[in-house]
Order: C-alpha cells, then sequence, then structure tokens
C-alpha cells in the first residue's frame, strides 16, 4: 500500500538534505505549517503531510475500529518513513502529534534523529498531583460543541448529487481549511484528550526540543514543564506568545527556535 | 460633545455584542451589550482579558485548535455556536462571528456575538430526536437481523444417508427482514421434510407470515404425508389469516425405503425443482401450482420419483433466476448450464449456484436467494 498519496504528502526542498517531518496536531493539516516550514526548504527535506482523516488524507483509509489511540497513528507514521526510506529525521510535532511524535521516535529510533514537540501535553486530564488542565466533564463538554459546530462541513457527495457543478465543488475544496468529518473529528478529540502519555516520556533517547508558549490555555506552562523533566536532557524554549499555535502567532520565534535547536548539533 | 440622535456610536449601541481584540487577542474594546451578557463593566476586562477567558474550557480548546487557525487562513469565521461564561459563571449561548481587522500583518479581531438561548434549546431538542432516531434505526436492525436468523436454521440437520446443503443471501444490505426462508425437519423415523419458501413484500408483517407458514408447514406436515395436500392446508391456513402477504413455497417429503430415497414434491408458485442425474443432465421436476393464500381455487400436484445414487435436486427461490445483471435475468438456461458443469456435490452445487448469482449482480442481490440441494449418499 502506498501511503503518502493517501496522507497528502509533500516534500519540498533538496533530496538528498536531512528530512524535517512537520505533523500538525488535533484541528486542521498541514497547512497549519505554512509559516514555519518554508523556512527550512533551502536546508532540510520538508516533509508535510495530513494524519489520516484529517486535512486532504484519503478518508477510505479511515476506519474508526483502528484509530482508537494514537499507536495507530504511530504505525501510520512509522510504515511512511519506512516507505519514504527517511534516516534521521527532525520529527516536528504540534500538540497531540508531539506525543504521536515521542511514540514514533521510540519505534524506530534511527528513523527519527531529534524530535521537536510543539504546545506539547502528555495528558490533558488533571491527575493527582498533575495539572493537565482538563477534567472529563470539559471533554464531554467539547464533544457537544464539536457536534453544535461542524464547521462548514458537508458531505461533499451530498453536493454532487445535488447536481453542483464541477467549480462549486473546487471553491468547496479550496476553502477546506480545517474542515474535518465531523465523525472522525469526535474521535480524533477523545482519543487526544483522554489519552495518557506520561510513561513514554522517559524512553525517548534523542535529542529534543520543546517548544512552549507563554499562555497556552490547551498546553499549559505545567504540561510543557512536566515533559521537560520527563525527557532527559531535552530543552526547553518559551516563546512569549498567547495560544495553542506558536507557529501560527509567532512564526518568527518559532523558526528561530527551531534553527537555534538544530544548528546546536 | 454628544453625537446627534441616530449616529451615536453604533459601536457602542449595536444590538449584538461586539468586541475588539488585538494581536495578541486581548481586548481593546467591548460595547455595552457585549458586558451586560457576561456581567462585567469595561474597566474590569479592557486590557486585562482575553476574548478566549470569557469562553468555557471546552470552548477555548476548540477556539485555540480550529476557529482561530481558520480566522487566520480564511480571516472570517461565521456561526459558530458557543458558550460565553459570565463573570458570576453563568452560561450563555451565543451564536459568534469574527473577522480579522485589518488586512494587513496586524492580527487584531473583531468579534460579534448574538444571543442564542431560545435557539440553543430548539437545536438541543432536534439533537436529542436525531440521536434517539439514530439509535431507534440501529436497534431496529440489530432487532432484524436477530429475526431473520431465527428465521434461517443456521444449518440443515444430519439426516443419514442423505446429503444436504443450504444456502441464503440476504438482498442489498440484508437489513431487512421477510423473503425467503428455508426448512428441514423430521416427519417420521424414516421420513423428513425440506421446505423453501418466498413471502410476498418485507419487513415486520412479512416476518410474521413467514413465522407462520413455517410452523403451519411443521404443524400440519405428519398429518398429510402428501405435498400437495400439506400445500392444501398452508393455503387455507393463510387465506384465513387476514394478511395482504402470499407466500410461494415447495414441499419436498422425502421418504427412506431400504436404500434409497422417495421422493414427493409440490409446488406452490415456485419454480420447478432442478433435477441433476448422475450423468450430469439436467431436467426440471414439478407442476406448477398457485401461490399459497393468493387465489381463491388454489392447485397443487404432487410429483414423485426415485432419487438415483449420484442424482441431486436442488430447490431455490425466484431470487436466484431473477437477479438481474448487465446482460438482463440470470434466466433458467444459464442455471442449467451451470448445475451442468458444477462438481457433483450437494455444497459444490449449493455455493456454486450463489456464487454465481451474487457475481452476475456485481456483488449486489436484487432480491433474497436461497437454495437447498440434497442427494442420496452412494
Amino acid at each position: 500500500m502506498n501511503l503518502a498519496p493517501r496522507l497528502n504528502v509533500a516534500m519540498h526542498g533538496p533530496a538528498e538534505a536531512r528530512p524535517i517531518v512537520f505533523v500538525h496536531g488535533f484541528g486542521c493539516g498541514q497547512l497549519m505549517w505554512r509559516h514555519v516550514a518554508p523556512a527550512f526548504a533551502e536546508d532540510h527535506r520538508v516533509v508535510l503531510l495530513d494524519l489520516p482523516g484529517a486535512g486532504d488524507s484519503d478518508l477510505s483509509l479511515y476506519r474508526p475500529e483502528r484509530y482508537t489511540g494514537l499507536e495507530a497513528y504511530r504505525d501510520d507514521l512509522v510504515a511512511l518513513l519506512e516507505e519514504l526510506d527517511l534516516t534521521d529525521a527532525v520529527f516536528v510535532g504540534h500538540s497531540v502529534s508531539a506525543m504521536i511524535g515521542v511514540l514514533v521516535a521510540n519505534a524506530a529510533p534511527g528513523r527519527v534523529g531529534a524530535l521537536v514537540l510543539v504546545a506539547p501535553s502528555a495528558r490533558y486530564l488533571d491527575d493527582e498531583g498533575y495539572l493537565g488542565g482538563f477534567s472529563e466533564r470539559d471533554i464531554e463538554e467539547l464533544l457537544g460543541l464539536m457536534e453544535r459546530n461542524h464547521l462548514g462541513w458537508q458531505d461533499p457527495l451530498a453536493g454532487l448529487v445535488a447536481g453542483a457543478a464541477p467549480a462549486e465543488v473546487k471553491l468547496e475544496l479550496e476553502d477546506s481549511f480545517c474542515r474535518t468529518r465531523p465523525d472522525i473529528a469526535a474521535q480524533f478529540a477523545a482519543v487526544t484528550f483522554r489519552g495518557d502519555n506520561r510513561a513514554d516520556l522517559v524512553d525517548v533517547r534523542v535529542p529534543t526540543l520543546i517548544v512552549q508558549s507563554s499562555d497556552d490555555a490547551v498546553a499549559p506552562m505545567s504540561a510543557g514543564a512536566f515533559i521537560r523533566d520527563q525527557i532527559p536532557d531535552s530543552i526547553f524554549t518559551v516563546i512569549e506568545t498567547h495560544g495553542h499555535c506558536p507557529h501560527l502567532s509567532a512564526p518568527v520565534e518559532t523558526v528561530a527556535a527551531l534553527r537555534e535547536f538544530l544548528d546546536r548539533r | 460633545m454628544e453625537p446627534a440622535h441616530g449616529t451615536a456610536d453604533p459601536f457602542e449601541r449595536a444590538p449584538c455584542g461586539y468586541v475588539v481584540t488585538d494581536g495578541e487577542g486581548v481586548i481593546v474594546r467591548a460595547n455595552a451589550e457585549f458586558l451586560r451578557m457576561v456581567e462585567v463593566t469595561a474597566a474590569e476586562i479592557v486590557s486585562v482579558r482575553t476574548l478566549a477567558s470569557f469562553v468555557s474550557v471546552a470552548g477555548r480548546i476548540l477556539l485555540e485548535t480550529h476557529l482561530f487557525p481558520m480566522l487566520e487562513h480564511s480571516r472570517v469565521i461565521r456561526e459558530i455556536d458557543l458558550d460565553l461564561v459570565t463573570a458570576g459563571g453563568r452560561r450563555v449561548p451565543v451564536l459568534f462571528n469574527a473577522g480579522l481587522a485589518s488586512p494587513g500583518g496586524d492580527r487584531s479581531v473583531l468579534a460579534v456575538f448574538v444571543e442564542a438561548r431560545d435557539r440553543h434549546r430548539y437545536e438541543e431538542d432536534l439533537r436529542h430526536a436525531k440521536r434517539t432516531a439514530d439509535h431507534a434505526r440501529e436497534e431496529a436492525a440489530a432487532l432484524a437481523e436477530t429475526l431473520q436468523q431465527t428465521l434461517i436454521p443456521p444449518a440443515p440437520p444430519h439426516i443419514p444417508g442423505l446429503d444436504i446443503a443450504a444456502a441464503y443471501r440476504p438482498a442489498g444490505a440484508g437489513r431487512e427482514v421477510g423473503g425467503d426462508f428455508y426448512d428441514v425437519f423430521q416427519v417420521s423415523a424414516s421420513a423428513w421434510i425440506v421446505a423453501l419458501g418466498d413471502v410476498s413484500g418485507k419487513g415486520v408483517s412479512a416476518a410474521t407470515v413467514t413465522s407462520l407458514v413455517r410452523y403451519t408447514v411443521r404443524s400440519f406436515a405428519i398429518d398429510h404425508p402428501d405435498p400437495a395436500d400439506l400445500l392444501g392446508r398452508v393455503d387455507a391456513v393463510l387465506s384465513a389469516n387476514d394478511t395482504r402477504h402470499y407466500c410461494t413455497l415447495v414441499v419436498a417429503r422425502l421418504e427412506r425405503h431400504g436404500d434409497g430415497w422417495e421422493l414427493a414434491l409440490s409446488l406452490a408458485g415456485q419454480p420447478a425443482a432442478l433435477l441433476r442425474s448422475s450423468g450430469g443432465e439436467v431436467s426440471e421436476l414439478g407442476v406448477f401450482g398457485t401461490p399459497v393464500g393468493l387465489v381463491e381455487h388454489p392447485r397443487f400436484t404432487t410429483v414423485r420419483h426415485r432419487l438415483r445414487a449420484g442424482s441431486s435436486v436442488t430447490l431455490f427461490t425466484d431470487g436466484v433466476t431473477e437477479g438481474r445483471g448487465a446482460d438482463g435475468m440470470y434466466g433458467d438456461e444459464r442455471l442449467h448450464d451451470l448445475v451442468r458443469d458444477l462438481p457433483a456435490d450437494v455444497q459444490a452445487v449449493t455455493d456454486g449456484i450463489a456464487r454465481a448469482v451474487l457475481e452476475f449482480q456485481n456483488g449486489d442481490a436484487s432480491d433474497d436467494i436461497a437454495i437447498v440441494t440434497f442427494a442420496p449418499q452412494p
């Protein structure tokens, strides 16, 4: 099976350069990296992709009974790294994909040579002696909110049946940023926010950069600091910005943090 | 100076909550309606609170992971259904639109909120009704499947001296009950009945008729060894029953004599049975009869045949011959040719027919298919 086209993989930059793989988190797709990824295309092999079920990935690839945990995403990404034959790659994961990156690095040590965790959290729910920032009730409410907001999603087949002209369909697709099939988005939310990857952190053996937003309600400072304390020799960089997406709200600072980390080695 | 009447600050007097934030999401201006909605004063929030901080925890996740990225990309988001949280912790359901304030690099945001309490309640009712309907549909589908399973015996019983195989394929997605059935049961120390039929129509009422026909056949079979007599009894019961469904049926009685089998067979609206000789020739067995429960003067005829070693008999419902593919109906001729060429084994014949008919219809059967094949053991 050819994964790359089904995960909408796009590659830029010199083929022989060190690979840097950008993986978006919960919500939206590879377009989230549009202010950051181009800065690395000169001296890296930039790899962008949409996770199964997200962005413009092949939705027929998504089977709900398979994607019940991050392990399925890990297995897909390990398979993709093998298919593209990437070694010593820099894995840049945002949000939940930071934890997917940890799992991929632990499962395929030769393939991943460095980890960049952007706004990571190893567990979103509060626990004894651990502040994740969320309660189970918040997660229930999130799933309810997502049911109330389909964010413009409509079954593309419904449009075709209604006889929409091809031009209209194309327009729909061009404006599809962040649209996800509601049932897939709900399952991904549940997998993301109910996961617990705290135990996986101590196994990380590759150089790791944690990019923490100074005011992030989704991945609070306590979540980033926990990861810093668990991953030996990790670098913890705080970017002064509001929100969960420093690669959108502070792209220049984010690029600078990545550059400094990569130049260190 | 007080502005003239009618041109008084439209921002301040707008009949909706109106908020402006700086590029970092911190509120720089909020109008009276917004302050009323969230029960605060301007002094408490301007330059202090972010817009996101007035949204529930869950709402903040949606904002941070979906809405702000969409806003940043598309410059505008519309019709977002969220809860604001007041200073006192009360929820205010709102619909909210937002746009980037300037086309340049500045990411400051204009946001408009409309309270949507009634609409929200109404939509909550709709969502609840939809969930209930979805649940009921799943239950009904599961029930249909279970019911269908109870109408079809899982596998024919073991009959000493006789090989027997059966197949059943529901039409389409197989979510609808009714339709075809078969039954194999013993009526004396040396005799067995094979019945196969097709009730007209679909759904629950058809399923109850299927059940009625099956148990009527069973209860009359012992006292009516002649299949045509038996069909007459079933016809009387079904005609007396207040149902619009009728049934096509074939009843075969198999009686063991020494080391051979005597077959007595009667048709009620069913296609003739196929007899395949030990040499492979295929012929039809049975005399046309009326369906049970349909006409005032039914007519059933019993034919008798001594089954020879190496021969086999196949009963099938019209879903086999009337299956529609690109080349029209499957038809008798194709079926005869197929049975002649299949290996002489009851399982191979039964499965071979089911597979060929499904393939002919590209895997999507337009009607149920039921097939039973039996043959004396050598």
